[in-house]
């Protein structure tokens, strides 16, 4: 395999110049081929990384096929259930998983539209709410635990605008105050659960919060009870 | 303080995204553990290692003696000289060493002659970033900005540091308009939403109920963007590029460019030339350093036509002069405890001052282009705080009646790299002096197109042409055939 030559150092491409100017005789010399040799580990690291970006992206490219067939409902469903997430369509009162037997029953929903998410703890990043966006009707959306939710990401949830009245980001570890910013377009939001995201002082966030969405609850972020800090070891105001 | 935290990378408890053992539904395969977990051990060791090296091709930390020029001597041959190590610089070093074919393919040496970065542009700017212009390149460069600033640890992450956060906020910037600019702006907007842009027009009434605080009577209309749009730290931007760039090899020194050799041997009937020497002026030293060089890039910022006027560049052929000028701006910081709360956007009022949120505990920043004539004194960055007291406060209060009453908290000057012919960037090869390319005069919207300037200028370097944007219309023939190429969103 590649990746193991490269870390054996048999490489093919052709040592580098000598640096100019300093040498340190043989000792330096063996000193700099290890430095080289560790330069191709982190190759070998970068490609690991780049494995593991190229699986997430993936898990969240969007399926325009399904839209083009089915509907933006049913993709942004099947999108949902494949992310190991949960379903609720108009008019249902049980949220549809990936356990159940859902393929039929969905692929059925063509024209219903998808009024609750659950995507607690999925892979769901930026890209991947390019399957989420077209929804129109969406009430409920559950993004807690999302280890690769960020700002960013955060900043598109404006499209929910109109409609959104529940939103979950809690324990969401790449989420600050500064996408929470953002969601001051969500102007129907009536519930907004921020437990366990990391700001730098939960106390003033919940305020700005409260400020900015008058009509919404916050629930999980504390005055001064440091349950928003990472660690819980800021003192509480007196 | 006032600028920015200087600590290199914010380092978050956690690594996250990175963190192992998450909550994944779906257990990675067993092959990226294996990655990881080889990754941290062999990092170590590495490490461990290459602190027993020699201070080698970037002189990192070790002991000088006293009286020898801080920083490595410059190598005494280049491929690709730069001149400059701001954002726009080290951006387009990142870029060639992204782009060039082969491993150690090419020898980049970018040269700075203020490692502190004191008077740069970069470190100086107010960090925003907007899809909002009204030239289609630029709105191109910030879209592919936008998205490399997104994921900036997939370009300019290394293996085994923690990942980078720009801190970036998205909020949006917001445009208002007077009724006799209400139709420019519209159309502006559309040309946006063409490119791409998510970018949404208020009235008057919308304007009010999403923003309470703002007085709006004589608004016409508004332009919102609703992605892709902020601030974020230039700092770790600037960082973070060169951090990479110099763990693909780019070497730096610190030095600066004084004079150049070039191939010309009779200067009167003379049409094009090449550089063959750069020469370096090492800092606190009467040396210099003759580099020979293939390529060299003029990324100088504010400084570019200054690094024209060098010794030994023939005047026939820096004809015409490049039209870039440091023109000072000021950056007034202030504290307003009752102010525009968490979902204050960038904004940018109907006189052209502007303001924006600095965190959240009440503080802000904002400034303003003085008129062409009142432009101020550029030997130093001294700031006027009359300015404050008497442009852009009461222009600002008007907008926003909290900040009748607020507290100055400092202020601080920078040079905007300003291209007088039309106010945008000048890229691509010189006419004249055939290996030299240049990347100068954003006036003031430079560092959000560092990422898409550098991929553009190393595109050209190395595969001879744009690929990923067209950028030719922002090449010097405009400059030659006296046309310019207007962009009217200047702040
Ligand atoms: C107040 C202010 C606010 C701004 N706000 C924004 C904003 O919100 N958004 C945005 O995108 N842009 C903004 N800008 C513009 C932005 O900062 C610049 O366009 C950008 O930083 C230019 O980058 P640069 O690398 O070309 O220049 P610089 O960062 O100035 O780097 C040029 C470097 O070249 C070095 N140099 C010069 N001559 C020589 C030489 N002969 N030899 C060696 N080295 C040399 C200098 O020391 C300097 O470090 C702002 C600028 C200012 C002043």
């Amino acid at each position: 395999m590649a990746a193991l030559r490269a870390v054996l150092g048999c490489r093919g491409a052709p040592a580098l110049r000598p640096p100019p100017g300093q040498s340190r005789g043989a000792a330096g010399g063996l000193l700099q081929r290890l430095g080289q040799w560790f330069y191709e580990v982190e190759v070998v690291m970068a490609w690991g990384e780049r494995l593991r970006q190229h699986r997430l992206r993936s898990r969240n490219a969007y399926r325009s096929f399904l839209r083009d067939t089915y509907g933006e409902n049913v993709a942004a469903a099947v999108f949902t259930l494949s992310c190991g997430g949960g379903v609720r369509f108009e008019g249902q009162d049980s949220w549809i998983r990936p356990e159940s037997h859902w393929r039929p029953e969905v692929l059925r929903l063509r024209d219903v539209p998808v009024v609750a998410l659950d995507l607690s703890g999925s892979p769901l990043n930026y890209n991947g709410l390019d399957n989420l966006v077209p929804l129109t009707r969406l009430q409920h959306l559950d993004l807690s635990g999302c280890p690769h939710l960020d700002d960013w990401a955060l900043g598109r949830l404006h499209v929910f605008g109109d409609t959104l009245q529940e939103l979950s980001v809690a324990r969401c570890p790449r989420v600050t105050e500064r996408g929470l910013a953002t969601l001051h377009h969500l102007r129907e939001l009536r519930r907004l659960d921020v437990e366990g995201v990391r700001v730098p002082s939960p106390g003033l966030v919940r305020i700005l919060l409260e400020e900015m969405l008058p009509d919404c609850q916050v629930l999980g972020m504390d005055l001064g009870d440091g349950t928003g800090t990472p660690t819980g070891g800021e003192k509480p105001p007196a | 303080m006032l600028r920015w935290g200087r600590a290199l990378r914010p380092r978050r408890g956690g690594a996250p995204g990175g963190a192992p053992g998450r909550p994944l539904r779906t257990a990675a395969p067993l092959s990226s553990d294996i990655f990881r977990e080889l990754g941290r051990g062999l990092g170590r060791l590495g490490q461990t290692l290459k602190d027993q090296l020699p201070a080698l091709e970037h002189g990192a930390g070790g002991w000088t003696p006293p009286g020898t020029p801080a920083g490595p001597r410059p190598p005494e041959e280049a491929d690709v000289v730069v001149v400059g190590g701001g954002v726009v610089g080290w951006s387009v070093a990142f870029w060639l060493k992204a782009l060039e074919g082969r491993r150690h393919g090419m020898r980049v040496l970018v040269v700075e002659r203020d490692p502190t970065y004191s008077r740069a542009s970069t470190v100086l700017s107010a960090g925003g970033i907007r899809q909002q212009f009204s030239l289609r390149e630029n709105i191109q460069m910030s879209r592919f900005s936008a998205s490399f600033l997104r994921n900036i640890n997939e370009h300019l992450g290394v293996p085994n540091e923690p990942p980078i956060d720009i801190q970036f906020q998205p909020s949006g910037y917001l445009f208002l308009a007077p009724p006799q600019r209400a139709a420019k702006l519209e159309a502006t907007v559309r040309l946006q939403r063409e490119e791409g842009a998510q970018v949404a027009l208020l009235s008057p009434t919308q304007l009010k109920a999403k923003f309470p605080w703002m007085d709006t009577e004589d608004v016409a209309v508004a332009s919102y963007g609703l992605e892709d749009e902020g601030w974020f730290d230039p700092w770790t931007l600037l960082n973070a590029f060169r951090y990479k760039a110099m763990s693909l090899g780019v070497h730096s020194c610190s030095g600066e460019v004084q004079g150049f050799i070039t191939s010309a041997e009779d200067t009167v009937s003379l049409q094009t030339a090449r550089i063959k020497y750069v020469h370096i002026h090492m800092p606190d030293s009467l040396e210099y350093q003759p580099v020979t060089c293939a390529i060299v890039i003029n990324a100088a910022g504010a400084w570019a036509e200054e690094v024209m006027g060098a010794a030994g560049l023939p005047g026939v052929l820096c004809q015409p002069p490049l039209p870039i000028q440091p023109r000072k701006r000021y950056v007034f910081s202030w504290h307003c405890p009752n102010g525009p709360g968490f979902s204050c956007p960038f904004l940018i009022d109907t006189t052209g001052a502007y303001f924006r949120r600095d965190g959240i505990a009440g503080n802000y920043l904002g400034g303003m282009s003085p008129p062409e004539e009142d432009e101020p004194d550029t030997s130093d960055l001294s700031v006027d705080h009359d300015f404050f007291q008497e442009r852009v406060w009461p222009r600002l209060a008007r907008r926003v009646p909290a900040f009748e009453s607020l507290r100055p908290r400092g202020a601080w000057a920078g040079f905007y790299d300003y291209n007088a012919f039309d106010r945008n960037g000048v890229l691509g090869r010189h006419p004249k002096l055939e290996n030299l390319f240049l990347a100068a005069g954003f006036s003031g919207h430079g560092l959000q197109h560092a990422p898409a300037v550098g991929r553009a200028v190393a595109e050209l370097v190395v595969k001879g042409r744009y690929e990923s944007l067209d950028l030719r219309r922002l090449g010097c023939r405009r400059l030659v055939e006296g046309e310019p190429l207007e962009e009217d969103g200047v702040v």
